[in-house]
């Protein structure tokens, strides 16, 4: 996704449009929009790495993109088997798209295991590609099939292609001196090489990348080319495969820039450190590995020349207790984790809410309730991030809408938290962390300024004259309180989560004072400045379509299919789901239907029915997936209609 | 209120109000230079009393609480310090003691249940410039905060930490606590704890802790000596001290502060000092030649020389583990006050600092437009 506007291919079902033409050599060359082609093989077949290589040729190549990585929680589950599947599905078109597409074009099964997990999403006609020398008998039994699916019709309806990839691996490989394991394990680079033939990608990146990735082996740099090469030139000569399809680049779908293929976990850990010199304060990352946010670790913990500290802690509690307590020392603090772990940061939120110091918080949620789904993607620690707390504890909340937002959501919750002094939710989730799309990369001179101002001397007159600090002597326009750090002479003061007087910040149990300091906090969150909820109606429509976070791809795409089919249906976005835009309210009286779906039972549309008093529809999916969007239009339509 | 933009990010620029940035922090201390690393935190401009210590706020401890004693030996012993109090931050975590920070004219944070170890940790990595105390209890540190003390221990973050044990929950009013003895009786056990005690110093020398030293709240001078060794120790120091809850617990350490009972209870370690305790000496504790353990012994003309000499810098935890092991934590007798343990070690914050400085030196200084567009690009024209 890159603009929202409106692209008719979108709605198209087919992908096979436009002329067809000779090659060169005799063999067909067909034109296409788009292609959704999905790699699934075993866990240890590389099936990530293939989907990313062919993402990065095809970014490079500069169509539209959108991925839809799908892997379990078991780094290795025992091969051959369904739950051990693991599968990379990519979008790509030569015009602005939003989802990673419903239903693959290609499918692309190493195994009997992998083709039996994914041929039931796939629609007829659809090509498949598939690794001969693994459908044995035993093979195939262990996934319950008693005969051959590539022999017994049951794949009539496909256009299959057989092809021995291992045995072409092997064999291509022969040369080097390498054991038949090791060789088989690059039939993941011969099936790339296969595909990018097929699809025009440029393949220099390729072999760069795989020089670079086994420098220090530079014989299996050499054979993962070589099988890479080989699977290029199979598809070149070999006869099954008479066609190859061009999907030219998206020129149109983007602004003038510079692009780059961005994953959601790396634009957000990127927006960090944005923030970080935006607001002029040290990054202090806080965290403890969990699925799926590590990979903002990871990645912070490679940028240390940005000053960035990140400190793998003993436990999700101490990830964002050492983060609270770099920002008492001036920090830009962070904490990354997932819903089980902001169930443990709790107490430690409730402290911040109190101490009103800034914090992120970053949740990439996943399917739960507990362990749940760990690499699967959900939005049901909406209402955790709301209220989750003891006592009145409020805490602005921000959720990114696509895996490049993730960068600019970063840099707003930043915002909020430095200006508000406050801890800010930032909800992402496994479906942004994962997928992929194109970025413009932004100069750092469009930025935001974020410039942060400490506490540097007395802020408040008492009656006999003497200059004296008031650690909760509020600003008047933000409520904010003083941020003043250690080290600044003279400002010394105590904070702590026993309630506090209004202005001393001393220790209070004041009835009243509590009662002034609950509805002040309330009050200052309700303030955050947050800008006004832009619809998109251009038919005026009665019915509003209301989503929030990653659900913005899919249910674009749905109201573009709908619009499409001559339906009018209004479109809206939430990235700031506490406090709401201002104009919330008077929007959703606007229409006589509002439909929200979500990756949960119904948690936004619960937060405005309760607020707004809307008679707020929700539409439901919890199945660790994204929408479809064909699904989601469909259900749309009955809620028009209804 | 007057203003300045903060957030120095720039080395040597920090200044005494900035955090410190990539390479702040002074930078230049060898991980394992005492000196060096409190040199990192200015010192005070003029003289400092005991009163520059004391906040305005009504001290709110039960009337008897060995709080007291060391708030009063802690106030006392900060202008021997000399550090800018600006540059000082006790952080606690909850319980009777965790209400300290209150009492200090420093910077200060009261936390939450056991989590003070972690926020500290935090804050002392990332601002060098500073001096670190946490106050702690025998529940918040030992109960639910004991993930984050053996972390903290084994990072060796620049932290002092004040440990109040006094073997009891006061605070919710007298349940027993994780060093309370076997058979306790209290309000959660009217039939008696049937909990085995934490050992707190024997606890932390398993957690590789590289100072550790027990004192007692009503002994001020001693108090005062193991701060002062605490406060020059680079790295974590853990510092038990015992110390009386008179309404819930009182009398726990009587043992131990009534004089006479005190000869025989008491084992004072000094380093270099052969470890001879009771009326003018006449006990020592000597290694057990059959078991590598410590034990007690009369001292007599032939097993003199024999006498432990205690050795705090030791490499080896070994005898220091021994040395916890010596007390009956019933009677208390033979309990070792003192620095048990003081050994140097690269201390985290330090290691932190480095390879922030390490990275630019290898990469430069981040290059946000560079970072952003990566290795893989292509550009649309308009």
């Amino acid at each position: 996704m890159t603009s929202q506007v409106s692209s008719p291919a979108e709605q198209a079902d087919s992908t096979v449009v436009g002329e067809q033409r000779k090659a060169a050599g005799t063999k067909d060359v067909r034109r296409l929009e788009r292609v959704v082609i999905r790699f699934a093989g075993d866990s240890g077949d590389g099936m990530q790495l293939t989907g990313d290589r062919f993402t990065s040729e095809t970014a490079s190549f500069g169509n539209d993109l959108s991925t839809l990585p799908n892997f379990p929680a078991e780094i290795r589950a025992p091969a051959g088997t369904l739950p051990g599947v693991s599968s990379f599905q990519l979008h790509f078109a030569d015009h602005d798209i939003l989802t990673p597409g419903d239903a693959p074009n290609v499918l692309v099964a190493m195994n009997p295991a992998a083709l039996k997990a994914n041929v039931g999403d796939l629609p007829r006609g659809a090509e498949i590609i598939v690794n001969t020398d693994e459908f044995t008998r035993r093979a195939m039994q262990k996934v319950g099939y008693d005969a051959s699916p590539l022999e017994d019709g049951s794949l009539d309806g496909y256009h299959v292609h057989p092809v021995p990839l291992t045995t072409l691996t092997v064999e291509a490989l022969k040369e080097f001196d390498l054991s038949r394991k090791e060789a088989e394990r690059s039939k993941n680079m011969f099936a790339l090489g296969l595909l990018s033939w097929m699809y025009h990608r440029p393949t220099e990146g390729t072999e760069k990348f795989l020089r670079s990735k086994f420098a220090k082996k530079p014989d299996i740099a050499a054979a993962n080319i070589a099988a890479y090469r080989a699977g290029w030139n199979f598809g070149e000569t070999t006869e099954d495969f008479a066609v190859s399809y061009e999907v030219a680049p998206a020129t149109t779908a983007f602004p003038p820039g510079t692009y780059r293929n961005i994953s959601g976990n790396l634009a957000l850990a990127y927006g960090l450190i944005a923030a970080s010199l935006q607001t002029d304060l040290p990054l202090f990352l806080g965290s403890y590995p969990i699925t799926p946010a590590s990979d903002i670790l990871h990645e912070l913990s490679r940028h240390k020349n940005f000053g960035v500290r990140t400190f793998q802690a003993e436990d999700e509690i101490a990830g964002i207790g050492a983060a609270l307590g770099a920002a008492f020392g001036g920090s830009l603090a962070v904490t990354t984790t997932s819903g089980p772990g902001v169930a443990l940061k709790s107490e430690t939120i409730g402290l911040a809410v109190s101490l009103e110091l800034p914090l992120l918080v970053v949740d990439i949620q996943r399917g739960g309730p507990s362990t749940g789904l760990p690499t699967k993607t959900e939005q049901a620690d909406l209402l955790q991030a709301m209220y989750g707390r003891n006592g009145e504890a409020p805490v602005p909340v921000v959720a990114p809408c696509t895996p490049a937002d993730c960068f600019d959501a970063a840099l707003e919750a930043a915002r909020i938290a430095v200006t508000y002094r406050t801890p800010v939710f930032l909800l992402s989730d496994g479906y942004l962390a994962n997928g992929s799309e194109p970025w413009r990369v932004p100069e750092p001179g469009e930025l935001p300024d974020l410039a942060v101002r400490f506490a540097q001397g007395p802020n408040h007159s008492l009656e006999d004259g003497t200059e004296v600090f008031w650690p909760y002597k509020r600003d008047p326009h933000t409520l904010a309180r003083p941020w003043a750090v250690p080290g600044t002479p003279g400002l010394e003061h105590r904070i702590g989560g026993i309630e506090k007087q209004d202005g001393t910040g001393n220790i209070s149990y004041d009835p009243a004072n509590h009662d002034f300091m609950v509805r002040t906090r309330q009050a200052k969150i309700d303030g955050v400045a947050v800008p006004d909820l832009e619809v998109d109606d251009p038919d005026g429509a009665r019915t509003l379509v209301l989503g929030w976070g990653s659900t913005y791809g899919p249910i674009t795409a749905a109201v573009r299919r709908l619009r499409g089919a001559g339906e009018a249906v209004a479109q809206a976005h939430l990235r700031h789901l506490n406090p709401f835009p201002a104009n919330l309210g008077a929007v959703l009286k606007r229409y006589d239907k509002v439909v929200v779906p979500e990756m949960n039972l119904g948690q936004l549309a619960t937060l405005v029915r309760a607020k707004y008093l809307v008679d707020a529809h929700s539409y439901n999916q919890v199945n660790g997936m994204p929408f479809k969007a064909e699904q989601l239009a469909a259900a749309l339509k009955e809620a028009i209609d209804d | 209120m007057t203003e300045v933009t903060g957030g120095t990010r720039e080395a040597g620029a920090t200044g005494p109000t900035g955090p410190a940035g990539g390479s702040g922090g002074g930078g230049g201390a060898g991980p394992t230079d005492a000196g060096a690393l409190l040199q990192l935190v200015p010192k005070a401009e003029g003289k400092q009393s005991m009163k520059d210590f004391k906040s305005d706020q009504e001290v709110r401890w039960c009337p008897g609480c060995g709080d007291y004693a060391i708030l009063a030996a802690v106030q006392g012993f900060m202008p021997q310090l000399g550090l800018a109090k600006e540059n000082i931050v006790f952080v606690s975590g909850i319980g009777c003691s965790s209400r300290f920070p209150y009492y200090m004219n420093t910077y200060g944070m009261h936390s939450i249940h056991g989590r003070a170890p972690a926020i500290a940790t935090g804050l002392a990595a990332s601002r060098r410039d500073l001096s670190v105390w946490v106050v702690t209890g025998d529940g918040d540190a030992l109960s639910i905060g004991g993930n984050h003390l053996v972390h903290a221990l084994r990072r060796n973050v620049n932290l002092k930490i004040l440990l109040f044990n006094n073997r009891i929950y006061g605070l919710t009013k007298g349940q027993y606590s994780p060093t309370s003895e076997v058979g306790k009786i209290t309000k959660s056990t009217p039939m008696g704890s049937v909990d085995a005690p934490f050992n707190p110093l024997s606890l932390a020398l398993g957690a590789e802790a590289t100072f550790v030293a027990r004192t007692v709240d009503s002994d001020r001078k001693h108090l005062t000596e193991v701060l002062r060794q605490a406060a020059d120790h680079p790295g974590t120091a853990l510092i038990e001290i015992y110390q009386n809850c008179n309404i819930f617990n009182d009398g726990a350490f009587e043992a131990i502060k009534d004089k006479q009972q005190a000869e025989e209870a008491v084992i004072r370690l000094e380093h270099g000092q052969p470890i001879r305790f009771g009326t003018d000496g006449a006990k020592g504790v000597v290694r057990d030649a059959a078991t590598g353990d410590l034990k007690i012994v009369a001292v007599t003309a032939d097993n003199e020389a024999d006498i432990l000499v205690h050795d705090a810098h030791a490499a080896s935890p070994t005898t220091a583990f021994a040395l916890t092991r010596l007390a009956d934590p019933d009677t208390l007798h033979h309990t070792p006050i003192g620095v048990l343990r003081s050994v140097e070690r690269p201390v985290y914050d330090t290691l932190m600092t480095d390879q922030l400085d390490a990275a630019v030196e290898q990469n430069g200084k981040g290059d946000l437009a560079a970072l952003l567009a990566g290795n893989d690009t292509w550009t649309v024209v308009g």
